[in-house]
């Protein structure tokens, strides 16, 4: 029997570029290794790890060893592992307090996909999807006048949230919503410090924010929840999960579920297709303004389609290759998640080396998407790269990894791919963008686990004079 | 043309068979894909370079002869 210790220390280690007992560092995580450096630079700290120890590396956040896996042998080993072997919820500590005790990691990866198919990720439901989406982008930008300036992550990030509200939960329930809700819902996304690695309810700005911000989440759905009993039972065709949820009863007629755990339920399903979503479309538009020639395709390709007076909800189910193009190499350049862990229930071996039980394992789409020996000049925005016959897409499918891969790869992929096409489909067709501020000031902040654009991040928008 | 199917990392989301519906098939029991005709006619290959390309699960492949 070897031990954990002994298994972990035939992998390499990463240098250290932050002193981890330096005056900087809070208290509370002096003495963590890796963990300051997460906090301020990860992708580099990643990138590290790959130049310095190859495919199979570590790191290590606290009390606990990371190991961190990056090409396509490795990769695929990763991500075709069961899930009794590697447990996802299980490594992420900084979500617990988001979602809520308990309730939503009792349910398996597999169910939570399985419910969220059923309800609403379904092919056939696709269609619904896109004019609610092409609906709620028309709201967002019924005030625009001709001319004015937004800031990126607050318009995105709004939009985001009623249409996966929208969508995932129904229509009642998003009108129920305003900009309060993507506010508190943006103060729990920005309450994902890596200081949970060693504390999750530590005495934090960022964590009583996120607290306190759940706190009015709940308040709201209190509200929501009293208004909808006020009204009473309503056609099942009027319904939506909420009351479905309030309907539910224990064996003694209590509520099955209370205002906090249908906040949390919630929280949840709209959790993976939030911020991703928003960072995607705003690094799109930010791309496409670094890119004119590539935005005059796109803006081509649009008009092109739009000419004969085709709905946007029809259109977006449907090819829009440079379109699709841009946004695959958006997401390859900026994939909302730079890293994606598994905690390592049972010893197993992975490329040659064997990871004990206890240790987390983990591979990372920003380094794995810039990998140069699969994407040749990784660092260029190259569009191209996914046209017949280079598709290296397709070609690399263990590490072009923006939505993961393999059984766990993002059950919400073709709607979030959907979901671009409809955006950029209307704002490209109304209106004009010039950046605001200096094309490279445009950049992301990695303090916290939940990656968002740094503000500000202004565009300026002008109506288009239709020819 | 072969067409492959990785049933370990289907799905189920069953777009391919909006694509090339006498190609791909569908188990429910196991929820998977099942590939109805694996070397398809030469005239086929625009639907099934649909399908595989767009396929959410990337499960799906073409090799060639």
């Amino acid at each position: 029997m070897t031990l954990a210790s002994d298994l972990l220390a035939q992998i390499p280690e990463a240098s250290t570029a932050l002193d981890d007992r330096g005056p900087d560092v809070p208290e509370i995580i002096r003495g963590t290794g890796h963990l300051p450096e997460m906090r301020v630079d990860p992708v580099a700290l990643f990138t590290r790890v790959r130049r310095e120890c190859g495919p199979v590396g570590r790191f290590r956040l606290a009390d606990k060893d990371v190991v961190l896996v990056t090409g396509a042998e490795a990769n695929e080993a990763f991500f075709r592992a069961p899930d009794e072997i590697l447990d996802q919820a299980a490594a992420y500590p900084f979500m617990t307090p988001i979602f809520g005790p308990g309730l939503v990691f009792d349910a398996s990866p597999e169910r939570r996909q399985e419910m969220l198919r059923n309800q609403a990720l379904r092919g056939d439901m696709m269609r619904g999807h896109a004019q609610t989406i092409e609906a709620e982008i028309h709201r967002m930008v019924a005030g625009w006048g001709d001319h004015g300036q937004i800031d990126l992550l607050d318009f995105f990030a709004e939009l985001t949230i009623y249409t996966t509200s929208s969508c995932l939960i129904g229509k009642p329930f998003r009108e129920e919503l305003d900009s309060s809700f993507a506010q508190y819902y943006h103060e729990l996304e920005r309450g994902t410090d890596a200081i949970a690695y060693v504390d999750a309810s530590a005495d934090i700005d960022s964590f009583r924010r996120r607290d306190a911000a759940r706190l009015k989440l709940v308040g709201l759905m209190e509200a929501i929840i009293g208004k909808r009993k006020a009204r009473g039972k309503v056609p099942r065709d009027e319904r939506d999960l909420l009351d479905v949820l309030i309907s539910l009863k224990t064996q003694d007629g209590g509520n099955h579920f209370s205002a906090d755990e249908i906040t949390g339920i919630f929280i949840s399903m709209m959790f993976a297709g939030h911020h991703t979503s928003s960072s995607t479309a705003s690094w799109a538009l930010i791309e496409l303004l670094r890119h004119p020639d590539v935005l005059a395709g796109v803006v081509r390709e649009l008009d092109d389609l739009y000419a004969d007076g085709s709905e946007v909800s029809f259109q977006a189910l449907r090819c829009i290759p440079v379109l699709e193009s841009v946004l695959k190499e958006t997401l390859r350049l900026h994939p909302p998640l730079v890293i994606l862990m598994r905690l390592v229930r049972e010893e197993f071996e992975l490329a040659g080396r064997r990871i004990p039980a206890g240790a987390v394992v983990a591979a990372s789409p920003w380094v794995s998407n810039r990998l140069g020996e699969d994407f040749p000049d990784p660092e260029r925005f190259d569009p191209g790269r996914y046209i017949d016959p280079r598709q290296e897409d397709l070609q690399n499918r263990w590490t072009w990894i923006p939505f993961g891969a393999g059984r766990h790869r993002c059950v919400g992929n073709a709607f979030a791919m959907m979901q671009m096409k409809a955006i950029f489909s209307v704002i490209l067709r109304d209106f004009e963008f010039e950046a605001e501020q200096p094309l490279d000031s445009y950049r992301d902040d990695y303090s916290k686990m939940v990656i968002q654009l740094q503000q500000p991040c202004r565009v300026k928008y002008q109506r288009r004079i239709r020819r | 043309m072969r067409v492959i199917a990785d049933v370990t990392i289907c799905q189920g989301h069953q777009l391919c068979q909006g694509e090339a519906p006498d190609i791909f098939g569908f188990d429910s029991d196991g929820d998977h894909v099942v590939i109805l005709v694996d070397q398809p006619d030469e005239s086929r290959r625009a639907g099934v370079a649909t399908a595989v390309r767009y396929c959410p699960a990337f499960a799906l492949s073409i090799e060639e002869d």
